[in-house]
């Protein structure tokens, strides 16, 4: 088992840096570097050439890779192109906060409700709920998250006039002054997740239910009650776990969208207006946080089915010995 | 006649559901290919004299604020999405399901090596990989498919390749092996054929989700350039006057939900026709 999470952590490690490399490569390496970003299109061969000097854009990627990655993990991470005075640092953190409480909100609803509707819904099969929620859950999968923020955008915000439509809250606001606008971006990113998730906890229900052991304990008679939370609840979410990490990792990406929907001054929007700067180290920093955010949760994810499965474990156990 | 009857069966074998998405589909496609003969103005003809008009007899779907007629902009804005996910589509399947076989076939160090980038890939959430390439590459039509195949070809890699790994050990691929066949023929004769209904669900699925991101990129900015129009696009300038003139995002949401969801039903159809799991969107 230790060995089996040491060597996961390594594998999430070696990933990491993999990825910093792509987002590097994609970045400096391409044509169309820094120098070329912030000179424009149409900046003479000279001009480039002394700027990329005086960024060191000249020398070795290799090089350059391994000093940008060292200079990020001890925590200078440089300085915006667009804004040249703002450290990226301090300025990714604050937004992170935002971001990580949003996130972190919907997450927990998201889940919590989707294995709610999932499970009953998936015990009731081919009922009337189970029909509105797959059907609802449908339509939930299919709209952009841009259509149902605009759509939450126009009935609670402009229909109603209940919550602020977008925030107008300063960025470093408490996050007392900012709930009222993180309600609306919640709950557009709670409808895409549940959409989602609740379609596989229904699915592995169902699946469950139709196993052999279930239908053993319901021929030996065990009342249906401790069939439910015994033998079909417990087995039925292991599966899940890992699509409600895909899930809760894609929350990395549609936060994104989402943020840039509400205006929320989260590390989404951030990145949005970084893209469209072509502020190079403001979207590598960036990047590099999501890509991180993502492999963790992978990796919990991972780490969470094993200790849940012992199966899983002794067949771990068995290929190691053969290898 | 005997086609006839089989056909017929096939038809009712369909579900309900599964026929919604299909003529929607169907409705889609004609929609973009006639778009020419379809559209009753020029989607990009601007008209001062009519903006933010509401639905009339002249303008079905009402006019935005150049006062440009949103209903053809609705019939053009399809061609843009659904080209560049349909060739994505197709791209990121066809690439994937050769990297993957191969991978399964070879083995060894090749498929170590390929399945960690695969992995590597795969790590970096959808939107955050389309938009570093965007940032390096700057948009366009190529860079978005280039963009697109990039981030959903993995998945494919990664399907393929653990379906593929089952029939390799098998005894038709060693008999094949021991005939002298070479590589190229096993893996597009022996192999290829086996895996088919796996790449059509594959295929199915990847071109709703790649709608989807597609839209999503254009709704940020990052897709097509303005005036030309397209859905993500519109939804994104009407925005601002969702109160005043709604018809302008209304429309075109609906043109995306319709496609979204007719690709969702068919590949829901297909994916139950194999017996094959929908995966989770990534």
């Amino acid at each position: 088992m230790v060995l089996f999470v040491f060597r996961r952590l390594i594998t999430s490690l070696v990933t990491v840096l993999v990825v910093a490399a792509m987002i590097f490569v994609a970045t400096e390496v391409l044509p169309g570097d820094v120098a070329t970003a912030v000179l424009g299109r149409e900046a003479t061969p000279k001009r480039l050439a002394s700027l990329r000097a005086q960024l060191q854009l000249d020398r070795p990627a290799p090089e350059r890779y391994r000093e940008w990655l060292f200079a990020f993990v001890q925590g200078d991470w440089g300085h915006s192109l667009a804004r040249p005075h703002i450290e990226i640092r301090p300025l990714v953190i604050e937004r992170l906060r935002n971001t990580l409480w949003l996130s972190g909100i919907a997450g927990v609803l998201g889940v919590a409700i989707s294995l709610l509707l999932g499970i009953y819904a998936g015990l009731h099969r081919n009922k009337w709920f189970d029909t509105i929620v797959s059907t609802i859950s449908l339509i939930g999968m299919s709209l952009p998250e841009f259509v149902i923020g605009s759509l939450l955008m126009l009935l609670f915000g402009v229909v109603w006039a209940l919550l602020p439509a977008v925030t107008i809250v300063q960025p470093q606001a408490t996050l007392l002054d900012l709930l009222p606008s993180m309600i609306l971006p919640a709950l557009t990113l709670i409808i895409v997740m549940v959409a989602y998730i609740l379609r596989m906890v229904r699915s592995s229900v169902i699946d469950v239910t139709q196993s052999e052991y279930v239908q053993m304990a319901y021929l030996k008679g065990v009342p249906h009650r401790r069939v439910v939370w015994q033998h079909i609840i417990p087995n039925a979410l292991i599966p899940t776990i890992n699509a409600i990490a895909l899930t809760v990792a894609w929350l990395i990406g549609g936060v994104v969208v989402v943020e840039t929907v509400f205006n929320f001054p989260g590390i989404g929007r951030l990145l949005t207006s970084a893209v469209s700067d072509r502020d190079l180290p403001l979207v590598q920093a960036l990047g590099l946080v999501g890509a991180f955010f993502y492999i963790g949760t992978n990796m919990i994810a991972d780490l969470m089915t094993l200790w849940l499965t012992p199966r899983l474990r002794t067949q771990y156990w068995q290929n190691a010995h053969e290898n | 006649m005997l086609m006839r009857i089989s056909v017929f069966k096939w038809a009712q074998r369909i579900s309900l559901s599964a026929w919604i998405g299909i003529v929607l589909l169907t409705m889609h496609l004609v929609m973009a290919a006639c778009a020419t003969w379809l559209a009753p103005y020029v989607p990009t003809a601007i008209d001062t004299n009519n903006m933010y008009q509401s639905p009339s007899m002249l303008h079905v779907f009402g006019t935005d604020r150049y006062g440009r007629d949103i209903l053809s902009r609705v019939i053009y804005g399809g061609q843009f999405a659904l080209f560049i996910s349909m060739v994505s589509a197709v791209l990121s399947v066809m690439i994937g399901s050769i990297i993957g076989v191969i991978a399964a076939y070879v083995g060894g160090f090749f498929d170590e090596v390929t399945m960690r980038v695969i992995d590597a890939i795969i790590s970096i959430p959808g939107i955050l990989l389309l938009l570093v390439i965007v940032t390096g590459l700057g948009t366009g039509t190529s860079v978005i498919i280039f963009a697109m195949v990039l981030s959903y070809m993995p998945g494919v890699v990664r399907v393929i390749r653990a379906t593929a790994q089952e029939y390799v050990t098998r005894d038709f691929i060693l008999a094949a092996r021991l005939r002298g066949e070479r590589v190229k023929n096993i893996v597009w004769v022996e192999l290829m054929p086996n895996i088919r209904d796996v790449l059509l669900v594959e295929f199915a699925m990847r071109a709703s989700w790649i709608v989807l991101s597609v839209s999503g990129l254009s709704f940020l900015g990052f897709g097509v350039n303005p005036p030309t129009p397209d859905w993500g696009l519109m939804i994104n300038e009407n925005r601002s006057v969702l109160v005043l003139s709604p018809w302008g995002t209304i429309f075109p949401m609906i043109a995306v939900a319709t496609l979204v969801v007719s690709l969702n039903l068919v590949s829901d159809e297909v994916a139950k026709m194999f017996g094959i799991d929908r995966g989770v969107r990534r």
